[in-house]
C-alpha cells in the first residue's frame, strides 16, 4: 500500500548497491532534502532554528561520528566531548591566525586536528577493549578538559578564559553567531551535515566499513581474512574524531557563538552524544539522527508545553520535570527496543512494506 | 610410537589433482601452554591439491595445530615451511595475504552483517581503492566493488545460498552459517584452506552438502584442504591422507585405509590406557 516496489528490479550490481535501493525511499529522501532547504527556512522562526534545528543537526553529526566508532567499529569512547572541543579550539585558533581564510574551510580543517588527537588516544585500543577502553578514553576527556582550561594560548589569553565570538562571513554575508543571520547559519549547517553524512555513508558501505564491522563482530576472524587490527581501529578513531571535531567547531561558530570548557565536558557533550547513539541505534546512520533529534528536541518541546498552554509554573519546576520526563522516556525506549529508534523504524518499515498483510 | 610413512605415488584416488609439490611442511613442532603440552614433536606435510585430514580424540591438539599454521599460536620448537619459506612466527593477517584461509569450530561469522557483506569481507585483501575514492564512492572504488561483487556472486551460486544473500547471518540456522563461513573463506581464493570441524552439529543432509562443497572446492577450484573432523565416515571418504594425533603426539599418518587398520589409532579411539 505505502510501498510499491513490485517490479522495481535491479538488473546491474551498480543499481543493486545503491544507498537506497527502493525507488520510493530515494524520492522520499530527495523530498525531505528539498523540504529542509526550501521550506524550513521560511516556516521556522529564529527561536526554532537557533535552539532546536541547528543544535539537532550539529549533534547529529557528532552522534554520527561517535556511531562510526562505537556502533560500527565496536570501540567504546567517552571522549567525544574532548574531541569536539579539539575541533572547536582548533577552529578558533585557525580563524584568529588566518582571519582571511574562509570560516567554512577552517571548520572542515579543524576536524583534522581532532582526528590527530583521536588517533593518539585511540592507540590503547589495540590492547584494551570494552569498558576498559571506555576508561582510557575518559582519561583523554579529562586531559583535554584540563588543556582547554589551563593552556591560555588555546583561547588567545582572553580574560574570559573562553572562546570569544568572532565575526566571520561567507560570500559577503556575516555567518558566525551572533553576527550572522540564523537562516544563513542553518543553510550552511545543513549543507555541511548533508555533505559529511554522504561521505560517511560511502565509507561505511565500502571496504573500510566492512572491516570495522568485522572487527566489531569477531576480531579474530577479521584478522584471518587479512584485516590489520591496529590501522583499521586507528582509522575508525580518526574518522570518528574528525566528525566530532567538525561538530564541535560548528557548535561554537554556528550555534553558541562563544564557548567555554563546560560546553565540551563529559556531562554536556560526551554523555549526551553517547546517549544519542545508544537511543538512536548502534551501527545505524539514521539512528544517529533520530537519537540526536530525541535528545536535543525533546527537552525543548517539554519545556515549551506549559508556555504553550499558558500554565503558570516557575521555570525551575519545568526544568526538574524536564529531566524526569526525559529520563523516564530514555528508560522506556530502551526497554521497548534496546536496539534503538533505528530498529523501531526498521520494524515499522518492514510492516509498511507488507501492509495490509500481517507481518 | 607407530608412525607410518607412505609413498605418495601409491595413494589411491589420485586423479591428477595432487601435485608432488609440498605446499606446507610442519617440522617437529612443539607447543605448550605452561605445563600443558598441546603438541609434541609433530611433523607432517600437505601436498598441493590434496585433502588432508587431521583427526584425533578431544584435546589431541588438532585445533592448536591449525592455530600454529595460521599464526595465532607460535610454537616453541620446530619450523613451519609454507610455499618454500620457513618461518617460526607469523601474524594471522600475513597468513591471510599468503593464501591461508580458515573456518572455525564455533562459527566465527560477523553476526551483525548480512551474508553478502560477510562474504564480501573475504575480498578485503584484494580491494585496493583508497580512502579518497571510498569517500566519493565513484571511479576505482565503485568499479572495484562491482568487480568483487561478481566474484562473490559466483561463490554464492557455488554454495547455493542465493536466497539468504540479504539476511543478517545471526538469524541463519547453524548449518547455513557454516556454509556462509566456508563461503567467506573461499572468497579469499585461498591456496590452503583450513577447516576446523566443518560438519560439527550438522544432520546427515547438511553433512552431505558440506562434503560436496569441500570436494568441489578441492576439485574445481583447486584448493588444498586441511580439515579437522570427528565424523570418521566423512574423513575416510573425503581425505587423501590422514594425520592422527593423540595427546599432542602424532600416532599415525597415512591413507585412510592404512590409518583405519592402525592399532595405535584403534587404541586411541577405543581408549586404551596410556603409559
Amino acid at each position: 500500500m505505502f510501498y510499491r516496489e513490485v517490479g522495481d528490479l535491479k538488473t546491474t550490481y551498480r543499481s543493486d548497491q545503491q544507498v537506497l535501493t527502493i525507488t520510493q525511499e530515494r524520492y522520499a529522501i530527495f523530498a525531505l532534502l528539498a523540504f529542509m532547504y526550501a521550506v524550513v527556512p521560511f516556516i521556522a522562526d529564529d527561536f526554532w532554528l537557533n535552539t532546536v534545528i541547528i543544535p539537532a543537526l550539529i549533534f547529529s553529526l557528532a552522534a554520527l561520528g561517535l556511531n562510526i566508532l562505537v556502533g560500527y567499529a565496536g570501540l567504546i569512547s567517552l571522549g567525544t566531548g574532548g574531541f569536539m572541543g579539539v575541533g572547536a579550539y582548533a577552529c578558533y585558533k585557525l580563524t584568529t591566525i588566518f582571519p582571511d581564510v574562509n570560516i567554512v574551510f577552517h571548520i572542515l580543517a579543524s576536524g583534522f586536528f581532532a582526528a590527530a588527537v583521536g588517533v593518539l588516544f585511540g592507540l590503547p585500543s589495540l590492547r584494551i577493549k570494552g569498558f576498559y577502553l571506555a576508561v582510557a578514553t575518559l582519561a583523554s576527556q579529562f586531559f583535554l578538559e584540563w588543556a582547554f582550561g589551563r593552556i591560555a594560548w588555546l583561547y588567545n589569553y582572553n580574560d574570559s578564559g573562553a572562546i570569544d565570538a568572532v565575526n566571520r562571513s561567507l560570500g559577503g554575508f556575516a555567518l558566525t553567531e551572533p553576527y550572522g543571520d540564523t537562516k544563513f547559519q542553518y543553510l550552511v549547517t545543513l549543507t555541511i551535515v548533508v555533505f559529511l553524512t554522504l561521505i560517511a555513508i560511502n565509507i561505511l558501505r565500502g571496504r573500510f566499513g566492512r572491516s570495522w564491522m568485522a572487527i566489531r563482530d569477531m576480531d579474530i576472524a577479521a584478522e584471518l581474512i587479512g584485516i590489520r587490527l591496529l590501522p583499521s581501529k586507528l582509522l575508525a578513531f580518526a574518522i570518528s574524531s574528525y566528525y566530532c571535531g567538525v561538530a564541535g567547531a560548528m557548535l561554537v561558530f554556528l550555534s553558541l557563538g562563544s564557548a567555554e570548557v563546560e560546553s565540551f565536558d563529559i556531562l554536556n557533550a560526551s554523555f549526551p552524544v553517547l546517549f544519542m547513539v545508544i537511543i538512536g541505534g548502534l551501527g545505524s546512520i539514521i539512528g544517529s539522527f533520530l537519537g540526536a533529534g530525541f535528545i536535543v528536541v525533546l527537552p525543548i518541546i517539554i519545556s515549551t508545553v506549559p508556555r504553550f498552554f499558558e500554565i503558570d509554573i516557575n521555570s525551575a519546576t519545568v526544568e526538574h520535570f524536564r529531566f524526569m520526563i526525559v529520563g523516564a522516556l530514555i528508560i522506556f525506549f530502551l526497554i521497548v527496543e534496546p536496539a534503538g529508534l533505528a530498529r523501531l523504524w526498521q520494524i515499522t518499515r518492514e510492516k509498511l512494506r507488507l501492509w495490509p498483510f500481517p507481518n | 610410537m607407530n608412525v607410518m610413512v607412505t609413498d605418495p605415488v601409491q595413494q589411491g584416488a589420485d586423479d591428477g589433482r595432487i601435485s608432488d609439490e609440498v605446499i606446507l611442511k610442519v617440522d617437529n613442532i612443539s607447543l605448550s601452554f605452561g605445563g600443558v603440552k598441546a603438541i609434541q614433536n609433530v611433523s607432517f606435510d600437505v601436498k598441493r591439491g590434496e585433502v588432508r585430514a587431521i583427526i584425533g580424540p578431544n584435546g589431541a591438539g588438532k585445533t592448536s595445530m591449525l592455530n600454529c599454521i595460521n599464526g595465532f599460536y607460535h610454537p616453541q620448537q620446530g619450523t613451519i615451511t609454507y610455499k618454500g619459506t620457513a618461518r617460526k612466527q607469523m601474524k594471522p593477517h600475513i597468513a591471510a595475504t599468503q593464501g591461508i584461509a580458515r573456518t572455525f569450530q564455533n562459527v566465527a561469522l560477523f553476526r551483525g552483517m548480512s551474508t553478502l557483506d560477510n562474504i564480501m569481507s573475504g575480498r578485503t585483501l584484494k580491494m585496493k581503492a583508497n580512502l579518497f575514492w571510498q569517500m566519493l564512492r565513484t571511479g576505482p572504488a565503485e568499479n572495484e566493488e562491482i568487480e568483487h561483487r561478481k566474484f562473490v556472486e559466483k561463490i554464492i551460486d557455488f554454495l547455493e545460498i542465493q536466497d539468504i544473500r540479504r539476511t543478517p547471518v545471526g538469524r541463519l540456522p547453524y548449518g547455513l552459517q557454516k556454509r556462509v563461513e566456508l563461503g567467506r573463506a573461499l572468497t579469499m581464493e585461498p591456496t590452503l584452506l583450513l577447516l576446523d570441524e566443518p560438519m560439527a552439529g550438522m544432520n546427515l543432509e547438511e553433512k552431505r552438502d558440506m562434503s560436496r562443497f569441500i570436494i568441489d572446492a578441492n576439485e574445481q577450484l583447486g584448493t588444498t584442504v586441511a580439515l579437522i573432523e570427528h565424523d570418521m565416515g566423512v574423513v575416510m571418504d573425503l581425505s587423501d591422507r590422514v594425520l592422527v594425533l593423540d595427546h599432542g603426539q602424532m600416532i599415525a599418518d597415512g591413507t585412510p585405509d592404512e590409518v583405519q587398520a592402525n592399532q595405535a589409532v584403534i587404541d586411541a579411539y577405543l581408549g586404551v590406557a596410556h603409559e
